[in-house]
């Protein structure tokens, strides 16, 4: 009896996570089209309800009721796995981040890699699609998102040896734990360099623009779910807004403090700024990233294919060994206040 | 008990899983299946509260190794039919390294020195995390062994690079340092011309 009273906690616990992620995916697609609106000089959707505000749910409704088209010559049994293999793991990877102290849903010691290796199963989802529609467009958008995913993983990787390192643990309490202290005492400011590595490779893991040639528009149409509508594309949808706050979460905990307030510890400003809970300043940190996505989108150009080749690997994995290394100085002399 | 059924769920899985791999006709289910059976393992080994070995495996295998795996194989056109017909000439061979796999299985499984069914799982031993405790074996009692096989790697890659690569003058080729330094006066000429007036 007791575990099964155990085993309801739990799925209580998933889903008190899963249930406001998904309102926040839902209105992410509204705060992005009206970031970019702005950013484009228009206003962006405003027609349903107060200020377009239930944009999202109408949009809901329309996959909703829209027919699944399956092509003919498709495998029909992975074709409508594909959508499954990429949301999964997006949601997965959520069980080991906390949302605040303690608020975590497994606290589990090997956390950072479990979250490695839970974001790079999310290719499955993109290279099954590509492969089951049987389509030539889908096919090349696949090969783009597997070969870019796989280059960037490594980078990703490397950006993550560089927090553990710091942190002493894989923990992903313990690793906002030895963040404590304010804003010039977390992570990214030390490990500058491979912060920015992993917001960059973050970036082209989730497939956005400017890295977005999985889907390119211009190129190949809809990249690897040019053949799917109605129900099936949504939850790709999802899965690629979900792996975006996912990527935002990330960087939170490991190079802005996780839950902690900027003047966490200073004189009278600390206290003051610990009365706001710390999901809030959870919240407004990944929002922090969450615009950086909106607004890299309406600033950059589409990189070519083998410029994004040629960042990921001639670029961004050596800056991430040399980082290693620097840090490995610093431990070692015990610099600044983070060592 | 709930643990006791988990085991059985994942065993189960992936027995089938391995199962289909090698009798799966669409090469690319045989990827995905391998994929499936690689993941339960993984389970196996999490619920052996080897939770490093476990993440590791799905980590390298699941996440880099297969997905490369998979686009050679979307890639091939196989004809199914000449592959069927090795079966019967293969099976012998096949059934000769099945039957060594189990001896090995069993000499390992059977012996009086590795005490599988009473062994302590690696936490509870050494009393510190499981990552913690692989690192601090691997890099002291172990580090030689383990310093030789990252060069043996190394060795192995530099090889792979070196058979693939050949120098093919005809290609056309981007040097991305110019492209980055070019200016404007080497692309665009202006001209000025007097305006043609309407006719």
């Amino acid at each position: 009896m007791a575990e099964f009273a155990n085993l309801v906690w739990i799925v209580a616990k998933i889903v008190a996570l899963v249930v406001p992620l998904f309102i926040a995916v839902a209105y992410m697609t509204y705060a992005e089209r009206r970031v970019i609106g702005w950013i484009q000089w228009r206003k962006g959707p405003n027609r349903v309800g107060i200020y377009g505000l239930l944009q999202p749910i109408a949009d809901a409704g329309k996959l909703l009721m829209k027919e699944v088209v399956i092509p003919q010559n498709a495998n029909r049994f992975l074709f409508l796995l594909a959508p499954l293999f990429s949301i999964i793991p997006a949601l997965a990877a959520w069980a080991v981040l906390p949302l605040g102290d303690g608020l975590v849903v497994a606290d589990i010691d090997a956390g950072l890699l479990y979250v490695l290796a839970m974001t790079s199963m999310g290719v499955y989802g993109v290279i099954v699609a590509g492969w089951a529609s049987n389509s030539k467009y889908a096919l090349l958008g696949a090969m783009r998102a597997g070969a870019q995913v796989v280059s960037y993983e490594i980078a990703m990787g490397f950006a993550l040896v560089g927090v553990l390192m710091a942190a002493g643990s894989l923990n992903m309490s313990e690793i906002v734990h030895a963040q404590q202290g304010p804003f010039w005492e977390w992570f990214w400011l030390p490990l500058l360099p491979l912060f920015i590595v992993y917001w960059v490779s973050g970036v082209a893991e989730t497939n956005r623009l400017p890295f977005d040639v999985a889907e390119g528009e211009s190129e190949i149409v809809a990249g690897f779910h040019v053949e799917y509508s109605g129900m099936a594309f949504a939850i790709f949808f999802l899965a690629e807004y979900a792996n975006m706050i996912l990527i935002a979460g990330l960087a939170t905990t490991m190079f802005l403090g996780g839950w902690y307030s900027p003047f966490h510890g200073i004189g009278y400003l600390g206290p003051i700024f610990d009365l706001v809970p710390g999901t809030i300043w959870f919240c407004l940190k990944a929002g922090f990233f969450l615009f950086g996505y909106f607004w890299f989108r309406g600033t950059f150009p589409r990189y070519r294919y083998d410029q994004i080749m040629r960042l990921g690997w001639k670029v961004l994995i050596p800056v991430t060994v040399v980082w290693l290394v620097v840090e490995s100085v610093f431990i070692l002399t015990g610099f600044g206040p983070w060592f | 008990m709930i643990e006791l059924l988990l085991f059985y769920v994942f065993a189960a899985v992936l027995l089938f899983a391995a199962t289909m791999v090698i009798t799966a006709k669409n090469p690319v289910h045989s990827a995905l299946f391998l994929v499936l059976a690689f993941f339960n393992s993984a389970a196996l080994w999490l619920m052996a509260e080897a939770e490093f070995l476990g993440i590791a495996l799905v980590l390298i295998y699941v996440g880099a190794v297969m997905v490369l795996f998979l686009f050679v194989v979307m890639m091939l056109d196989i004809n199914l039919v000449s592959m069927r017909e090795g079966f019967a000439r293969y099976l012998p061979i096949g059934a000769l390294v099945g039957c060594v796999m189990v001896v090995e299985m069993a000499l390992v499984v059977g012996s009086q020195d590795v005490n599988l069914i009473h062994g302590v799982s690696a936490a509870e031993g050494v009393g510190m995390s499981n990552t913690k405790a692989l690192g601090s074996v691997l890099y002291t009692v172990y580090a030689y062994p383990f310093e030789i096989a990252s060069v043996v790697l190394l060795v192995a890659i530099v090889a792979a690079i070196m058979l693939t690569h050949r120098r093919r003058p005809d290609t056309k080729h981007q040097n991305i340092d110019r492209q980055v330094r070019v200016r404007k006066e080497q692309r665009l000429r202006i001209v000025t011309m007097a305006p043609e007036k309407r006719k």
